[in-house]
């Protein structure tokens, strides 16, 4: 009799225990998440926006100092020191003697594995993108992290980005193609393999130059360095 | 007479260092049982990021902080985790490690951590962190099972850096970003790639076995 009792009493007993100790476990590691997260976080921003700099050097070729511009509500752009990520920005570069030579949008969707994070060059005066640079991603290693690489940035030097006659959308969309069935320069050949991410990349671009390059080219006077003293 | 006694003093303080069962334990992980050349254990991180000798550095250290948090944790918390769940409290508390050094690495240097990649992330499925929880710190004392980590970390890190040594000489011309191949000096680009991953695991396997056939011959 006291065996039956024993061997019913015990699954709960362990039941209980089991609960408790992931339970118990799980918040601990909770706690110890969220003092790193709050740790680093100040570095990991400063980081961030070091990178993010270096990057706007990269996908505007020829320029040598940045400005921030804020989109306001009213749908016009001034100029921001604002760090709050949820602020809808992007970035001037100038040349040395202050000319605007291009605005550097950052454009974010989700990729094969997790988000990509993407940052584009656009030349105002011929509308075109002139560079690309990958700020984030976590796509599969030797497969889709081939769009950092040069045969796939080479898209991007000269990627047709033209807007329609009333300025209000892009005449041809930006979209990705087959592995060397590239024809025109809105076009993105894709890489073999890696279909996923070659197409989300195209998405991502296609959806954000629709939807900021109009704004940018209706604004365009709002970027221009006024001050000769600077 | 006296210089033969200190001598034979001095030698047994040495051997009884080397023969101490808590020398042995740090050790063994990272000569006689070292993870990656004997258990060869963890080969994907070992061939994937071991293409330059700073990568292998960098995801070996982060993973010795892995192994030696988690065997700290797991061995503290050893006799309250009931035997049926100790899994997936091992792959919590590694899971959680992984997160605590992907945010200090972002922290330290955001290119480090991008040349990393998913590398970083992928610390969590590492077999030799879970081996070393299941196999060693469930079973032993803290201090003990902190020795073992050190020893299986310095070894994993010391593996890493050996292959990432070579691919980056041989491959790149440089050690650690040095430049320091003459400039007639041809590049092995295979050695990057990750076929050169393989040939210098096999190498470097050939060599510390015959090293190991040699010793149990003497």
């Amino acid at each position: 009799m006291s065996e039956h009792k024993q061997t019913e009493n015990n699954p709960q007993g362990n039941d209980k225990k089991m609960v408790i100790a992931m339970g118990s476990i799980g918040l601990i590691c909770a706690l110890l998440i969220v003092l790193t997260y709050q740790g680093t976080f100040a570095s990991i921003e400063k980081n961030k926006a070091e990178a993010l700099e270096k990057a706007i050097f990269k996908v505007l070729p020829g320029i040598s100092k940045t400005k921030a511009f804020q989109l306001n509500q009213d749908q016009t752009f001034s100029e921001t020191n604002a760090t709050d990520p949820k602020i809808p920005k992007v970035y001037a570069g100038y040349d040395s003697i202050g000319q605007l030579k291009g605005i550097a949008v950052q454009a974010n969707g989700k990729g094969y594995g997790e988000v990509l994070n993407l940052l584009y060059g656009y030349d105002i005066d011929n509308q075109k993108i002139v560079g690309f640079y990958v700020l984030e991603s976590k796509e599969t290693p030797g497969i889709g992290d081939k769009i950092e690489k040069e045969d796939f940035l080479a898209n991007f030097k000269a990627m047709d980005a033209a807007l329609n006659d009333d300025f209000t959308k892009i005449k041809n969309e930006i979209t990705t193609v087959k592995h060397g069935e590239k024809t025109n320069d809105w076009q993105i050949d894709g890489i073999t393999g890696a279909t996923i991410t070659s197409r989300a990349v195209g998405n991502i671009l296609s959806m954000s130059s629709n939807q900021w390059m109009p704004l940018i080219y209706k604004n365009k006077k709002s970027f221009l360095i006024n001050d000769k003293s600077k | 007479m006296s210089v033969i006694n200190q001598n034979k003093s001095e030698k047994g303080f040495l051997s009884s260092i080397a023969d101490h069962p808590s020398t042995d334990e740090f050790i063994k992980g990272v000569w006689r049982e070292n993870p990656v050349f004997v258990q060869v254990l963890g080969m994907c991180p070992s061939l994937a990021v071991s293409n330059s000798a700073k990568n292998a550095l960098a995801m070996g250290l982060a993973t010795a902080f892995v192994l030696l948090m988690s065997n700290i944790l797991i061995s503290l918390l050893r006799d309250f985790i009931p035997k049926q769940v100790r899994i997936a409290s091992y792959i919590l508390i590694i899971a959680t490690f992984v997160t605590v050094i992907d945010y200090a690495m972002q922290a330290i240097s955001i290119e480090l951590h991008k040349s990393l990649g998913a590398f970083i992330a992928l610390i969590v499925v590492n077999c030799i962190i879970l081996s070393r929880a299941e196999a060693f710190a469930s079973k032993n004392t803290v201090g003990k099972s902190i020795l073992d980590a050190l020893g299986m970390g310095i070894g994993f890190t010391f593996a890493l850096l050996c292959i990432g040594g070579v691919r980056e000489i041989l491959g790149s011309g440089s050690f650690l970003g040095f430049e320091f191949m003459p400039d007639s000096f041809e590049k092995w680009v295979i050695m990057v790639l990750p076929a050169g991953g393989f040939f210098t695991l096999a190498f470097l396997l050939l060599i510390f076995n015959s090293f190991k056939i040699k010793n149990n011959r003497a």
